[in-house]
């Protein structure tokens, strides 16, 4: 298995060059919201292992709520973000990118604080390296190839039951699959489909991911006895603060708003992109590394492939902390409009967005962390476009695929790669085409 | 916080009458011409209310306004500001004609009304019984509304076809039922489907599905707000919003002919074949019966005297080989609960809520219906289709589609975007709406005009190339105003 890896690198934006960013960032797009894959900055359609990616400027708006808690405000630096999820190994990814980008990149990093002309690019990127606190991934060792190969599958078999519906209405389940599977060999020996076998996993991902598969829970243990007399005071303390933190949800600026519209909806996958404060002292810096470090190694370890809870429409996402986790910033990449995907969280997993989202100021007010906040469902959702920014450049790999079709793929290679299906089985896979 | 006991005299009567006796209905859009004489002649307007009446009114009129329409007749804009998103940006914004599906032949630049160039101010609804109608339009279009208003298109006509919509089948079936009575728990979870929706949906100032009040604008108290009610939430300020609602218009046109040229082309001219079609697209015959089993037990909002009709879920049709999953009514109510499957207790939720509930590929794809319903109160217009043979002349017909509903970004929009129009609803793919679908292309999508038939333990039938049967003909998004409000509006400008 080829582990997926999220990269992100953070730069002070000079000031003197903001205007230049924004119009070397506005000139990779075709029209607002949509890429130009192969735009002669960053041309994303020559990647191979390249899932998603973005290029942000994280211009956060709400940096004065800090005074609901009485705390000054802070004059943070513009930065530009360029982050991006991809198959194996994240060094290995700067470094295709500063070969195959390499005028692109210095034209943008160029207007960051800290470059030089001649600073080597994998080397100045890796310092700017900000990991994430917690990532998740929606199908752990599904690779931009398999995705392609799976889809290319889908669209053969689709074809070819189209032009040949009376042959095929005729069989039954286990002739459709016989068939199929002849028709699936047929076309791969003739290469002109391709259903690569899942690449060893490498050997020193392996061990790491055992390592916190089984470290994680032993440090835990080793604390235990620790967090246990802990646990009293600090949900007394959250307690407190619940019921006193100040809610900031107005209605969200108009312009604003329309100008996020704008470019949301070009494609099935949007993108979404929320920064605020983190509210102050130790409780909820605490409340948040435990619930995000949680769904870190929830959805390392524990979730089923293609869920996230109940949902089933985000590809990737990842929870980052900015400014020594004075600031937070979420990034994901969702099927369907901001609206349903709102929505969708507030029905079913509305606990898992209190958890993660109130140790942020302003957030809807939260009873036992998990309960109400976002059930007030007007305010939350003001709250977060509040806290929305926009993207300025945003790349997906597959496009008009969602994560349901790409489940869908998959489970139509799994079984046209099976001899025999069990007549539960088969039904479903038959339920497929 | 207190929602107080509903007053039916303040509440506009399309809330909770569809006025079916009265067969005939004119909407007038119009703009406002002269404010003075607008807010006067509002003052007069004999607007009729939800109050049961015995006998029944022979006429109504309804009245509603657009975001431009309030600003015309001199709201401030610091109320204005009150009101949702949606309606104060309306419905033909780029963005959202994006997502509402209104794109190519859809897009509001075709519109006869509606978005930038030809906003309405208002719209006011005529209805009547046969005989009283011409006397209604008579005593409330003379001088002061000549003085008043100018209207924005020739005033749009309604069609009586006896509950049949213009492709010929039975309309209007299915209904949420409003909770008048406030009696519904709603911060509980639904573990089953229910047809009763909270006030709250369809009425601005009562608790909604989250047991919360919408978001409405809340004046501050003045001799002119003396009028309105106090806010329930916040009882030093007036409320604008209560007892009205928000009201989504569109005029859809249908192309009667090509839809059953079409369907009959599909069946090889067999008719009967061609019914099993249409009725596979719609999810109901031309009759009205769900194709959908009807279930024994009772849905709570289901009259039992509506069984036949709408006591029915699609648990019992997990396979779409009853109902296709992309049905027309499949999309627009998947009639399904909070949680799949029923958990009993709290670790089966949890077990659900953590993603280890039922893994096969459609399982718990759709969102929770209760927040997301609309109240329907359109009406066709255009002359009678002949059942189910191509008529030759083809004049232009259709549905004035109007809804309610107190939310319209998580009603109407999200109702139309990511059930009717989104091409991969419940795990589908290359298919929209089969009756209200736009068939436009997205990046990386190069159909959207299939309609896929499951059959049981089989292969589907895929039924390619789908016209566009509707194209949106105009829209906006108005307010439909409580009695209060409307007399706070008519007053605006005094003194």
């Amino acid at each position: 298995m080829t582990p997926q890896s999220s990269f992100m690198v953070l730069a002070p934006i000079l000031p003197s060059c903001e205007g230049e960013l924004r119009g070397l960032l506005a000139s990779m797009n075709a029209a607002p919201g949509r890429v130009d894959v192969n735009n002669p900055l960053i041309p994303f359609a020559e990647f191979d292992t390249l899932h998603f990616a973005r290029l942000i400027i994280l211009d956060d708006t709400t940096t004065e709520d800090v005074r609901a808690h009485g705390l000054p405000v802070r004059i943070y630096p513009l930065y530009l973000a360029f982050l991006g999820d991809c198959d194996g190994d994240e060094d290995a990814f700067l470094r295709e990118a500063s070969t195959r980008a390499p005028d692109g990149l210095r034209a943008i990093f160029s207007c960051c604080d800290g470059f030089t002309s001649d600073a080597d690019l994998v080397d100045w990127m890796k310092a700017r390296r900000c990991p994430a606190i917690a990532n998740y991934v929606n199908w752990r060792g599904r690779t931009v190839a398999r995705i392609r190969e799976e889809a290319a599958l889908w669209d053969a078999i689709s074809g070819l039951l189209a032009s040949n519906v009376p042959s095929f209405q005729a069989l039954s389940p286990p002739e459709i699959h016989a068939k199929l599977r002849e028709f699936v060999q047929a076309e791969t020996s003739a290469g002109r489909l391709k259903l690569s076998p899942e690449s060893p996993t490498p050997f020193g991902g392996w061990m790491t991911d055992k390592l916190h598969l089984v470290g994680v829970p032993l440090l835990l243990l080793l604390f235990l006895p620790l967090l246990v007399v802990i646990a009293p005071i600090y949900i007394l303390l959250l307690r407190r603060l619940e019921k006193t933190d100040p809610e900031i949800c107005p209605t969200a600026d108009q312009a604003y708003s329309d100008a996020l519209s704008l470019i949301e909806d070009h494609d099935v996958t949007n993108q979404f992109s929320a920064m605020g404060s983190l509210k102050p002292g130790i409780v909820r810096l605490l409340t948040v590394i435990g619930v995000l470090g949680t769904v870190d190694y929830a959805a390392r370890h524990i979730v089923r492939r293609g869920r996230l809870g109940r949902i089933r429409s985000i590809h990737f996402a990842r929870w980052v902390f900015l400014d020594s986790g004075k600031r937070m910033i979420f990034f994901s990449n969702y099927d369907g409009s901001v609206e349903s995907y709102m929505d969708e969280f507030i029905n079913k997993t509305g606990f898992g967005l209190n958890m993660s989202f109130s140790n942020g100021i302003g957030y809807p007010r939260t009873n036992w962390l998990v309960r109400d906040g976002c059930l007030d469902e007007r305010k939350y959702k003001e709250y977060l476009r509040r806290h929305t920014l926009p993207t300025q450049v945003w790349y997906k790999a597959y496009p008009g695929l969602t994560a349901v079709d790409l489940e869908r793929n998959t489970r139509l290679r799994d079984g046209v790669e099976r001899s025999s299906l069990t007549g539960q089985e088969l039904r479903e896979w038959v339920a497929l085409l | 916080m207190k929602s107080g006991k509903i007053d039916y005299g303040d509440v506009q009567g399309l809330v909770r009458f569809g006025y079916k006796r009265m067969t005939q209905a004119r909407y007038d859009l119009l703009r406002v011409k002269n404010a003075t004489a607008a807010r006067a002649w509002l003052r007069a307007a004999p607007v009729t209310t939800a109050v049961s009446m015995d006998p029944p009114p022979k006429t109504a009129l309804q009245i509603a306004f657009t975001a431009p329409g309030l600003r015309a007749l001199g709201l401030p804009e610091s109320a204005i500001a009150g009101f949702s998103h949606e309606f104060r940006t309306g419905m033909a914004t780029e963005s959202r004609a994006r997502q509402l599906g209104d794109v190519g032949s859809n897009a509001p630049e075709w519109w006869a009304w509606g978005g930038r160039s030809k906003e309405p101010h208002l719209v006011v609804m005529f209805f009547a019984e046969p005989g009283h109608f011409e006397s209604l339009v008579e005593i409330c279009t003379g001088a002061a509304w000549q003085e008043a208003f100018e209207p924005l298109v020739p005033p749009l006509g309604t069609a009586d076809l006896d509950g049949i919509e213009p492709f010929g089948f039975v309309d209007g079936i299915s209904q949420p039922q409003i909770d008048w009575e406030q009696s519904k728990k709603t911060s509980d979870p639904q573990l089953d489907y229910t047809n009763i929706a909270a006030l709250g949906e369809f009425l601005l100032g009562y608790r909604n599905e989250y047991g919360k009040l919408t978001e409405r604008p809340l004046l501050e108290p003045s001799a002119a707000s003396e009028g309105l009610l106090a806010a329930a939430d916040d009882s030093a300020k007036r409320d604008l919003g209560v007892n009205g609602t928000y009201l989504v218009m569109r005029q859809l046109q249908q192309d009667v002919r090509g839809f059953w040229e079409f369907v009959n082309g599909q069946s090889g001219g067999n008719p009967a074949e061609a019914a099993k079609l249409a009725a596979a697209m719609v999810g109901r015959t031309t009759g009205g019966d769900p194709l959908a089993p009807v279930r024994d037990e009772p849905i709570p909002g289901v009259d039992p005297q509506d069984a036949a009709a709408n006591q029915f879920t699609f648990d019992q049709d997990p396979t779409g080989s009853r109902c296709p999953f992309g049905a027309h009514v499949r999309r627009a109510n998947p009639r399904n609960a909070d949680f799949p499957g029923r958990p009993a207790n709290f670790l089966k939720k949890l077990i659900i809520m953590l993603g280890f509930g039922p893994r096969g590929f459609r399982d718990d794809l759709v969102s929770p219906v209760r927040f997301h319903r609309i109240l329907r109160r359109g009406r066709e217009y255009g002359v009678e289709p002949p059942p189910a043979t191509p008529p030759t002349a083809d004049p232009e017909r259709g549905l004035h589609f109007i809804c309610l509903n107190a939310n319209i970004s998580r009603q109407f929009e999200f109702l139309q975007n990511a059930w009717i129009a989104n091409t991969k609803f419940s795990g589908l793919s290359g298919e929209s709406d089969p009756l209200l679908g736009n068939r436009q292309t997205i990046p990386g999508c190069p159909v959207s005009s299939d309609f896929n038939i499951p059959a049981e333990g089989g292969l589907r039938r895929r039924v390619s190339g789908l016209p566009q049967f509707v194209t949106t003909r105009g829209g906006a998004y108005f307010f439909l105003p409580s009695i209060r409000a409307l007399r706070y509006f008519a007053a605006l400008g005094d003194g």
